[in-house]
């Protein structure tokens, strides 16, 4: 088998219920708190981000994790295949992110703040 | 025979050839890297949704509002219990993939069976789900108005609930009938024309003392301005152009036409996703079934299946964040 050198196959049932224990609390966790948008999480913000969304990020990013490490047992793999795809996309994805994030809040100020019409 | 082989002399070598140097088969890495690419077209589809939500940032409809049906709960407001359970279906259906992987380690083929028919089971019952979410979607709720510049106007009580056309217009005798080939211009034709004509719901609204208009403008806490009586009177009249139901790809009642664009288009390309990944998931299921693997001497091909069918996961998590939850 291809990666037989890397694991011995014993079984990992265990890990594997324990992974979906994990995910389904935390996607329980972002719809109650979708639900009830505590008031100190709305009205707070950093950088200029609801503390709120910040949350739903952050717990994204951790489920995101468990699916790869796990799931698609990127921790059994080998260092270089892991950074090549771990780094790429993380690298890439900030970039584009960054670049259309800050483009798409300038757009918005220009159409605030110039003087032609579009509520009409 | 001896003449075609190539010596180079370097067998063994790390360039040598046949080897792997990632210690992972040529099929698994393949998978790694279009799994990859994929990756990255999502997020660009992803960064572009954000692109449009930051340009409209004041402006943009919320989540819990427009996706708030639940089956055989009609009229309730169960703002994303659905999309929730479909997200609980789908990492489930992760799980049994993980699991018949599992047991494709320990060669275990009726386990491999009975966990990968749950999988497909669980993306078939997600594939649905989506279906019906694309129907309540399409064919809307409450119907709104568009404006001359083009945004939309949703109306609402004195209580600030919001109240269906059907609720309150009062249908005067047809002005005109849809423009088709048949009784128009041959070479032409026009969209399906709403329930009510702009002039109906013109006068429905001014003999309805109790409806306000609500703009698609948020205001400081989050929530969409209602306009006061004076307000909204003056608006639909000055500003109102046409009636609109449901969502289409030019204009929908939920407010800036991008988000149905987007709606459709990453949920579509995500639901694509799901199909061809119950499709290849039925095959290798097949496969297993007739004990290619089991003749093969390892079940890695369900694993690479398995690997594709996580990553439909890994995305769908992200959608629901940023499409239901932000």
């Amino acid at each position: 088998m291809a990666h037989s050198s890397t694991h011995t196959h014993e079984s990992n049932t265990r890990r594997i219920w324990l992974v979906f224990v994990i995910l389904s609390v935390v996607t329980l966790v972002e719809v109650i708190l979708g639900i009830l948008k505590p008031d100190f999480l709305v009205d707070y913000t950093f950088l200029s981000m609801k503390l709120l969304n910040w949350i739903f990020i952050i717990l994204t990013l951790y489920k995101a994790y468990y699916i790869a490490w796990a799931f698609m047992h990127l921790e059994g793999e080998s260092k270089g295949l892991r950074r090549a795809i771990v780094w790429t996309s993380v690298f890439l994805i900030s970039y584009l992110l960054f670049i259309l994030l800050i483009e798409g809040d300038y757009i918005y100020e220009v159409f605030k703040s110039n003087k032609v019409a579009w509520d009409f | 025979m001896e003449a075609t082989v190539i010596r180079t002399g370097t067998e063994g070598k790390t360039w040598g050839g046949g080897n792997e140097p990632l210690r992972a088969s040529y099929g698994k890495m393949m998978m790694w890297f279009f799994i990859l690419s994929d990756a990255l077209t999502f997020s660009g589809f992803l960064a572009a949704y954000g692109f449009s939500r930051f340009k409209f940032i004041d402006s943009w409809p919320i989540a819990d509002e427009v996706f708030n049906h639940f089956p055989f709960m009609h009229g309730v407001d169960a703002p994303m219990y659905y999309v929730a359970l479909m997200t609980f279906i789908l990492i489930f259906s992760s799980v049994t993939m993980v699991l018949a992987v599992d047991a494709g380690h320990q060669m275990k083929k009726s386990k491999v069976v009975f966990y990968m028919g749950l999988t497909i089971i669980g993306g078939v019952i997600f594939l649905g789900s989506q279906a019906w979410e694309w129907k309540n979607f399409i064919k809307g709720e409450y119907g709104a108005v568009t404006t001359n510049g083009g945004n939309i106007l949703q109306f609402v009580n004195e209580d600030g609930k919001r109240v269906a056309l059907a609720d309150f217009v009062t249908e005067s005798a047809a002005t005109r009938v849809q423009h088709e080939r048949s009784n128009g211009l041959w070479f032409t034709e026009e969209a399906a024309l709403p329930t009510y004509s702009i002039e109906d719901v013109k006068a429905s609204f001014l003999a309805n003392e109790n409806i306000l208009i609500r703009t698609q403008s948020l205001d400081a806490n989050g929530e969409k301005t209602i306009l006061t009586r004076a307000e909204s009177e003056r608006k639909l009249e000055a500003e109102g152009a046409g009636v609109v139901e449901g969502a289409n790809l030019s204009q929908n009642e939920y407010g800036v036409p991008l988000f149905a664009d987007f709606f459709f288009f990453i949920t579509g390309f995500h639901g694509f996703h799901v199909l061809t990944g119950v499709l290849i998931n039925i095959i290798i299921f097949f496969n297993v079934l007739l004990g290619t693997y089991e003749r093969r001497g390892n079940y890695e091909m369900v694993e690479k299946v398995g690997l594709y069918w996580h990553f439909v996961d890994l995305v769908w998590v992200f959608v629901f964040t940023f499409f239901y939850l932000v």
